[in-house]
């Protein structure tokens, strides 16, 4: 296994305690900043890491901290987007259950770097025990002079709470995210202004991921040049992939990028192969928003090249035969699957977490599931088909936030590669409804 | 100052202005629709998405296209900047697409509805829409519920623009209504069960694009179009209302009393309940003359308001048109909004 640089010590007994957790090398990181470094050289180092968001879209955090408007006298905010929803995705969850110090020293570290005095960390409303844990920690932190006024005698002071979301996915957009945080109504902003100028409270704000913020730890701990090596081209360092599905061993797995998919899926080091000993049919490689693709597609790029966990590998080909690395849930499907009812599961949970603010994504998420959940069904015409397709494109592009997207691109990509498989299910519709009944190619039934 | 190509017309507003303001002062056909922003409402816009244009160069000094549609109402101009609204084949795609999202759940009651007429949802489909729909599902309903002695809500009808919710926050001290629910099950409504009680609550219903806040005291008196707008002011004793109103008339009856909205559906100046619920006399009123009311509106139907004909501007008159207009000047009332 390749290395690990955020879960190196997760299995040590009592990790989640500060004492354990600075006596395998804890808050080395804030040490190293806030006695050694400015806060320049701290955006620096992440600069030079090449770290990219972990959250799903990708955007390098060393260049969105560089964004942060900084006008005098004005405070800035750190916000930690742990409100992690995404079907297929829990790496975060898992990542702050085991080590809920590796969070708060990068929140610490990363505050310093963005002058920050205060910072939240914006939680998903489910996971309560979590928080507990959290908050727990923290209160070790700043029992341990890591966190409040003038931290290890630095002169620099920082506060830092969690808060509870209340259980919409949206919330995990930042800006929506930020309202939520204002206690409004979760409701996505207009963009511009962008959070970097016109964040939290109307201050400059810069929103992280959870995984990113704990990724700036290793990162201050060995050099951002050290973390750059490892990984392939601009995809560097490692991340955690939430592996879940018909895998033998699903779970989570800290992988340095660069790892190719097939191996991934298919060695005993990972994930095993494909559980009873069948075929796999489909991977949604970056959790349910991304688009979905057939076996050959996602263990080989279109030209033949091996598909690699990287973000240019996995988007190779664009949305015709490629996806995204998103946020590293990686859903396999086997033979047994029925892609239809899959879309149809996924975009019910879109219907179901569209905020309502736009017109497109409002209406158009609910056509989508009603007019999926008819193909399913069996009520469906081959003109459905199409229709999902071009609502799909009515939504894509033209709403307020990305959950247009997110719910239009499972869709699209499900009809793209697998057509036959719905045409299936309006050609036969007894067969299709069948309890169990799967589409096999070439009019196989099971 | 910046200086930009509004489908092909070049235009020089000061900096900040969004692309739908520097539109509209270019006016006419290439004004993108408006169904959620409204300007004298801080915050309003961005969400029903019908204003989306195509930015084809972002700026003089980053000539580079937009990725996306954006919205004109809430995006501003950047110098150099190059927009395209009805010369873009993609935009007027969009835009069909969009009259299809919003009339999903927009119930076709048009015959029954005080709105109708008056309706932007009603222009926006007419001007950009399809004849036919693809939805076949069963569409969302409401139960009703009252929200008080003077303002009806119809929340099937409703689009979910916000502009009540922001009329209420901007104008009044303490909002009782807003927005329920998520995604398409969201809803309009007070928590719990509520009435909206105060002197400016009546606004709500002039800022509604749709029949979705509707008048009490017109609701099923008179279609619009049979009705006369008259522009009427008087001394109201209320501070923040200073009583110019809009009379609609049927025959000698005031059956409607709104604020004056432009030509863009706007209130400039916002009324209080009393001017707008209590004060149906002539008497009340000192009339200053009919309300300029847009040719191609339906309201224009009624052919009340007498031609307005400027010899000055159109040069190729007849001349017996213009001994005629000599012999008999057009009457002089009101003007264009008063």
């Amino acid at each position: 296994m390749g290395r690990k640089l955020l879960t190196e010590h997760v299995n040590v007994e009592g990790i989640e305690t500060f004492e354990v957790y600075r006596k395998h090398g804890g808050y080395r990181a804030v040490e190293k900043a806030l006695k050694t470094m400015t806060p320049e050289e701290v955006v620096d180092e992440v600069k030079k890491s090449g770290l990219r968001g972990r959250g799903g879209a990708g955007f390098p955090t060393g260049m969105k901290w560089s964004f942060l408007a900084k006008p005098e006298g004005v405070p800035r905010y750190l916000v930690c987007n742990a409100d992690e929803s995404e079907p297929g995705t829990f790496k975060d969850r898992y990542l702050m259950s085991k080590l809920p110090h590796l969070l708060i020293e990068g929140m610490i570290a990363g505050s310093y770097a963005l002058g920050a005095r205060t910072s939240y960390i914006y939680i998903r409303g489910e996971l309560l025990y979590v928080l507990r844990i959290l908050e727990k920690a923290i209160a070790e932190a700043y029992a341990a002079g890591f966190l409040g006024e003038n931290i290890l005698g630095s002169g620099y002071s920082l506060d830092l709470y969690v808060h509870p979301g209340a259980g919409a996915y949206i919330c995990g957009e930042e800006t929506a995210l930020l309202e939520s945080l204002e206690g409004k109504r979760g409701n996505p902003r207009n963009k511009p202004p962008f959070p970097a100028v016109q964040g939290l409270y109307a201050r400059p704000t810069v929103v992280n991921n959870v995984e990113s913020i704990a990724s700036v730890v290793p990162i201050l701990n060995d050099g951002g040049d050290e973390y750059a090596k490892l990984g392939v081209g601009k995809s560097t360092g490692t991340k955690l992939f939430s592996a879940c599905g018909h895998l033998n061993k699903p779970g989570i797995y800290e992988l340095e990028l660069g790892l190719p998919v097939e191996e991934f899926i298919y060695s005993d080091e990972y994930c095993g192969g494909i559980w009873k000993g069948r075929e796999l049919k489909a991977v949604v490689a970056g959790g349910s928003s991304v688009p979905i693709l057939p076996k050959e597609l996602i263990l080989k790029t279109a030209a033949g090249e091996n598909r690699l966990m990287t973000y240019e590998s996995l988007s190779d080909g664009g949305f015709v035969t490629g996806t995204m690395l998103g946020s590293g849930g990686f859903i396999a499907m086997d033979e047994t699957t029925c892609i239809v009812k899959n879309t149809w599961n996924f975009s019910r949970f879109y219907h179901h977490e569209s905020c309502g603010q736009c017109s497109p994504c409002r209406e158009g998420t609910g056509w989508l599931e009603k007019v999926l959940h008819r193909l399913e069904h069996g009520h469906g015409s081959m003109h459905d088909i199409d229709l999902v397709v071009s609502v799909a494109k009515q939504i894509e592009g033209n709403t307020i936030c990305p959950l247009g997207e997110a719910a239009a691109w499972p869709v699209a990509a499900a009809v793209r590669h697998f057509r036959d498989e719905f045409e299936w299910h309006v050609k036969h519709p007894k067969e299709a409804t069948q309890p169990g009944a799967v589409y096999r190619g070439a009019g196989v039934l099971v | 100052m910046a200086k930009i190509t509004f489908d092909g017309i070049e235009v020089e507003v000061p900096d900040g202005t969004t692309i739908l303001n520097a539109a509209r002062k270019i006016g006419g056909g290439v004004v993108p629709p408006a169904m959620c922003y409204y300007t004298p409402l801080k915050g309003s816009g961005g969400k029903c998405r019908a204003c989306l244009v195509r930015v084809a160069a972002g700026s003089a000094k980053d000539p580079r296209p937009m990725p996306k549609l954006v919205a004109s109402c809430i995006t501003p101009v950047q110098d150099g900047m190059v927009v395209e609204n009805t010369t873009s084949p993609q935009v007027l795609d969009v835009r069909k697409g969009i009259v299809e999202m919003l009339l999903i759940n927009h119930p076709l009651d048009c015959p029954v509805c005080d709105q109708a007429g008056e309706c932007d949802l009603q222009n926006f489909a007419f001007e950009h829409g399809v004849s036919t729909t693809r939805y076949e599902e069963e569409r969302r309903t409401f139960e009703k519920i009252d929200i008080g002695p003077y303002v009806q809500l119809h929340m099937t009808r409703c689009i979910l623009c916000y502009r009540c919710v922001y009329t209420a926050d901007q104008l009044t001290d303490g909002r009782v209504h807003g927005v329920l629910g998520r995604g398409d099950a969201s809803e309009i409504g007070t928590y719990i069960e509520n009435i909206i009680d105060n002197d400016f609550s009546g606004n709500v219903i002039d800022v509604c694009p749709v029949g979705a806040l509707t008048d009490k005291t017109w609701r099923f008196k008179q279609r619009v179009w049979f009705t006369k707008p008259m522009n009427a002011h008087r001394e109201c004793s209320h501070e923040k209302c200073n009583g110019h109103v809009t009379l609609w008339y049927k025959g000698k009856d005031v059956l409607r009393v709104t604020a004056r909205k432009d030509e863009y559906g706007e209130v400039k100046e916002w009324i209080c309940n009393e001017c707008r619920f209590d004060k149906k006399e002539t008497a009340d009123w000192i009339i200053e003359g009919p309300a300029h009311v847009d040719r191609s509106s339906v309201v224009s139907q009624g052919h009340y308001e007498l031609p307005v004909i400027n010899p000055q501007v159109i040069a190729d008159l007849p001349e017996s048109t213009v001994r005629d207009l000599q012999q008999n000047p057009p009457l002089k009332l009101g003007g264009f909004n008063g």
